[in-house]
């Protein structure tokens, strides 16, 4: 292992990366040079070409054009193991790890040769454990994997790049699934690594982090390098016009008007909700901030009809619901914008006008058994201009679309029925700067229309940005609401992480 | 060398590798023919002009294509919404067995014939409704319970055939008596070797495609399909999607059974299908589960068998070369399917 000599030439230099798929250019003369012990942010809205770089450096993908040199040696192309043996380490935004085995075993699997397998453990052991200290990467070596937070998944990722004498330290959106203080711990982490000469890339959607944690910021959008700023030298408004190719204005939403009850959950027991309680007022967004996995999906079913309650009362503008089914939901004047838009929320190889009419073909566009197919692609063409969502047309296959458009029309399929109660599941995750101002106003907008709006979010700006009142889930268990502004995000953080519900499972709240 | 995903296949991608297959098959067919020691030109021109090259083969490939739509039909109605059935052969026995029951004396007149075929449909529905139910209910996999029906059902039949049903006057053959001549479907015209099952075969394509594309049940059958998690996101019945997908697969497998007994043979046996219904999932395969497709790759299929039939008698290589034909043309064709939406580079 060179120590690379720095300078002009970097550590890891790309230069004039170009790949494409078909008529998409993914990248287009991408060139780019990391030094050593910097760390380099790569921004850039979903679709500007980032994972593909990073396959690409990493040997997952083959560039059309162009070269990667690691320590001033050419990278031979599409060998991840070249990569590996030369020093760069990647950090998956899913993990690569063996549940069953322990900490150990997956950080020195394929390290060793076959029949030294069983030797050499204690070495082994050892080194991990000072890779653990230097780097700050709590974790028990001999811990199982299954068990294991994601947090600490994560820190066995980074280990694992590590005993592999990883110099360059690449991590895809590696905050995407911890909380304020593990992301917090990660930084830290990062700031060790780099202490030692390591260098690190890390690629965000999160402007914060991005300005808190990094030297060098390099923008992508459609496959180009728009901007390579030092860090210091910008701010996040500017960063965010660069992904976006316009100044955005940071985002300042009016506080809604508190109208009456629309749903109440008094007590609810369903799969891994606790005696939940939640009012939802019309005329005001609700926002639900937790890190994922604590129960949102289970709330978000629950009051969208896929869940029906175990235990406990809910009552939808004062009715006490009965029989609960997606159907019901619907009649009940419930709007869904659920989490998963592919899997979830559209049917890929179906039309636009279809997916526009999923949850309506028979209550609106039926007669006698027949659809109308005429009045269906009539209403797909409103909502198309209504909400300008971009594409061929009402025929077009939806899967061909990009998230922001698919996301349009899936909002314009649930606010053309004018719900009552709308809930919105991670409705920005995965779109561009854009389309998230969008999304927002319409949320807004819904919510002014006299809508109770219940966001739920893992993106802590976005709940804190939008909400009248804020609850904080965590194991199933909701914290009672907050008025907007009463809570800091320190304070968020603790709720998330667990502190400050009354344990002991009250029956009545 | 690696494989790549393409987003869009154009045109030329869309009709070129299907039209590859074709030629593949061909190509696998000269092969065989010149294994079997025969000229490969030859045999392939024997088979296309028995399969075509007559009246009488053309008529003979029709008559041969009507219960490959109905099975072909039914399996692209399940196999669209996900529903793999793989039973359409004990669903057409059952379509069978009641036009026997039925055409045999107990009814009489112009209302045996849709009698028959209604009652031949319910029977096939009810033979699939079974394993739907445990799918949807117990989540029993319907490959295993449908394939499985096919055998009881022939053993069933074998059992009426030597028991209840046999024919008092059939020297001991295990067959059925005759039907009535009201029971029997007439034929399409005057003269013609093309009895009314054809028509109706092509109506029931018309039919389900009409339902899969104007219907809300199409509309569901299809996103069940699709998109079973979508569908009962947005609220679709699914269960009661998927009973009434059964329903219309079993009885158009039924009537399959219906055509065969009541326009061809006139009896029940138990050779009454040389796997009708397993040759329906080539058919429907082939067609992309498109029921106007059905049609034309029932023909096709029925012409390769005629066809073999012909050529056999006449250059005395096996018929075996048409189920090898088809085997390979599915093969060819599944791989040009995959080939359209995948390129190869290197590196």
């Amino acid at each position: 292992m060179s120590f690379g000599q720095d300078g002009a030439e970097g550590v890891l230099r790309l230069e004039g990366i170009t790949k494409r798929f078909g008529a998409l250019v993914a990248n287009d003369g991408i060139s780019l040079t990391l030094h050593r012990g910097e760390v380099l942010a790569l921004l850039g809205e979903n679709g500007a070409g980032k994972t593909t770089l990073m396959n690409i450096l990493f040997g997952h993908y083959v560039a059309d054009q162009g070269s990667v040199s690691v320590f001033g040696q050419p990278l031979p192309p599409g060998q991840p193991k070249a990569a590996l043996a030369a020093g760069v380490g990647m950090v998956h935004q899913h993990f690569t790890l063996a549940e069953q085995m322990s900490v150990l075993d997956n950080i020195t699997l394929g390290t060793q040769s076959l029949w030294r397998l069983g030797l050499g453990q204690g070495a082994a052991r050892a080194r991990v454990a000072q890779l653990s200290r230097d780097f700050g990467l709590a974790v028990d070596p001999m811990a199982r994997v299954a068990d294991l937070s994601v947090g600490e998944r994560q820190r066995v990722e980074i280990l694992k790049a590590l005993y592999r004498d990883a110099r360059i330290l690449i991590l895809d959106e590696p905050t995407a699934v911890l909380t304020p203080q593990e992301a917090e711990a990660l930084f830290q982490t990062l700031r060790l690594a780099t202490a030692r000469g390591l260098s690190v890339i890390f690629i965000s959607h999160k402007l914060h982090e991005v300005m808190g944690h990094s030297d060098t910021c390099v923008v992508l959008r459609h496959g180009r390098v728009v901007g390579q700023v030092a860090t210091r030298d910008t701010d996040r408004a500017r960063l965010a016009a660069m992904m976006v190719g316009g100044d955005l204005a940071e985002a300042s939403v009016a506080p809604g008007v508190a109208g009456p009850v629309r749903l109440s959950l008094r007590g609810v027991q369903a799969g891994p909700l606790r005696d939940v309680t939640l009012d939802l007022r019309g005329g005001q967004i609700t926002g639900l901030a937790g890190v994922s996995g604590n129960g949102q999906a289970a709330l978000a079913d629950l009051i969208g009809g896929m869940r029906a309650p175990e235990r406990g009362e809910m009552r939808i503008e004062g009715q006490a619901v009965t029989a609960w089914t997606p159907r019901a939901a619907l009649a009940a004047g419930v709007g869904r914008i659920p989490e998963d838009r592919h899997k979830t929320g559209t049917v890929g190889d179906f039309s636009l006008a279809e997916n526009a009419v999923l949850e309506t073909y028979a209550s609106r566009f039926a007669r006698g058994g027949f659809v109308d197919w005429a009045a269906v692609r009539r209403h797909t063409e409103a909502l198309i201009s209504g909400y300008d969502v971009r594409c061929p047309g009402p025929e077009a296959r939806i899967r061909l679309l990009s998230g922001g458009n698919m996301q349009k029309l899936i909002l314009g399929r649930v606010l053309e029925e004018a719900p009552g109660i709308l809930i919105a599941n991670q409705p920005v995750r995965g779109l561009d700067v854009g389309a998230i101002a969008y999304v927002h106003a319409q949320l807004v907008a819904a919510r002014d229309a006299g809508a109770a709006v219940l966001l739920i979010s893992e993106d802590l700006d976005e709940v804190m940005g939008l909400s009248d009142e804020i609850h904080v889930i965590s194991e199933g268990r909701l914290s009672p609401g907050f008025a907007r502004g009463s809570l800091g995000p320190a304070q968020i953080g603790l709720w998330m992480a667990g502190q400050g519900f009354s344990d002991g499972g009250a029956d009545a709240a | 060398m690696r494989l790549e995903p393409v987003a869009q296949p154009g045109l030329a991608r869309q009709i070129g590798f299907p039209a590859l297959a074709l030629l593949a098959t061909l190509g696998v067919g000269m092969i065989l023919a010149a294994i079997a020691g025969a000229d490969p030109f030859a045999v392939l021109g024997q088979i296309v002009i028995g399969a075509v090259g007559s009246r009488l083969a053309l008529l003979e490939t029709l008559n041969r294509a009507t219960p490959l739509i109905f099975t072909g039909l039914a399996i692209a109605v399940a196999f669209r919404a996900k529903l793999w059935n793989i039973g359409a052969e004990a669903q057409l026995y059952a379509g069978a067995i009641v036009t026997v029951a039925l055409g045999t004396g107990v009814l009489g007149g112009p209302v045996v014939l849709p009698i028959s075929a209604l009652a031949a449909m319910l029977a096939g529905a009810l033979v699939l409704l079974g394993p739907v139910l445990l799918k949807v209910r117990l989540g029993v996999d319907e490959v295993v319970t449908t394939l499985l029906f096919n055998f009881i059902m022939a053993l069933f039949v074998s059992y009426l055939l030597e028991g209840p049903m046999k024919d008092p006057m059939g020297m001991g053959w295990p067959k059925s008596p005759a039907l009535i001549p009201e029971a029997r479907l007439p034929r399409m015209a005057e003269g013609l070797r093309l009895h009314w099952g054809f028509g109706l075969a092509l109506i029931s394509a018309v039919g389900v495609w009409v339902i899969q594309t104007r219907t809300t049940l199409g509309f569901e059958m299809r996103a069940v399909g699709a998109n079973l998690r979508a569908a009962r996101f947005a609220g679709m019945p699914v269960t009661s999607v998927l009973i009434k997908t059964a329903l219309l697969s079993g009885g158009l497998a039924a009537l399959a059974g219906w055509a065969q007994v009541a326009g061809v043979k006139g009896h029940l046996s138990a050779d009454l299908s040389p796997g009708f219904g397993y040759t329906g999932i080539i058919v429907a395969m082939l067609a992309l589960l498109h029921p106007l497709g059905v049609v034309v790759s029932a023909l096709f299929v029925a012409g390769v068998f005629v066809g073999a039939d012909a050529m056999s008698r006449a250059a005395g290589v096996p018929t075996y070369i048409a189920d090898m034909l088809l085997a390979a043309a599915l093969l060819f064709m599944v791989l040009a399917l995959a080939l359209t939406r995948v390129r190869v580079v290197r590196g």
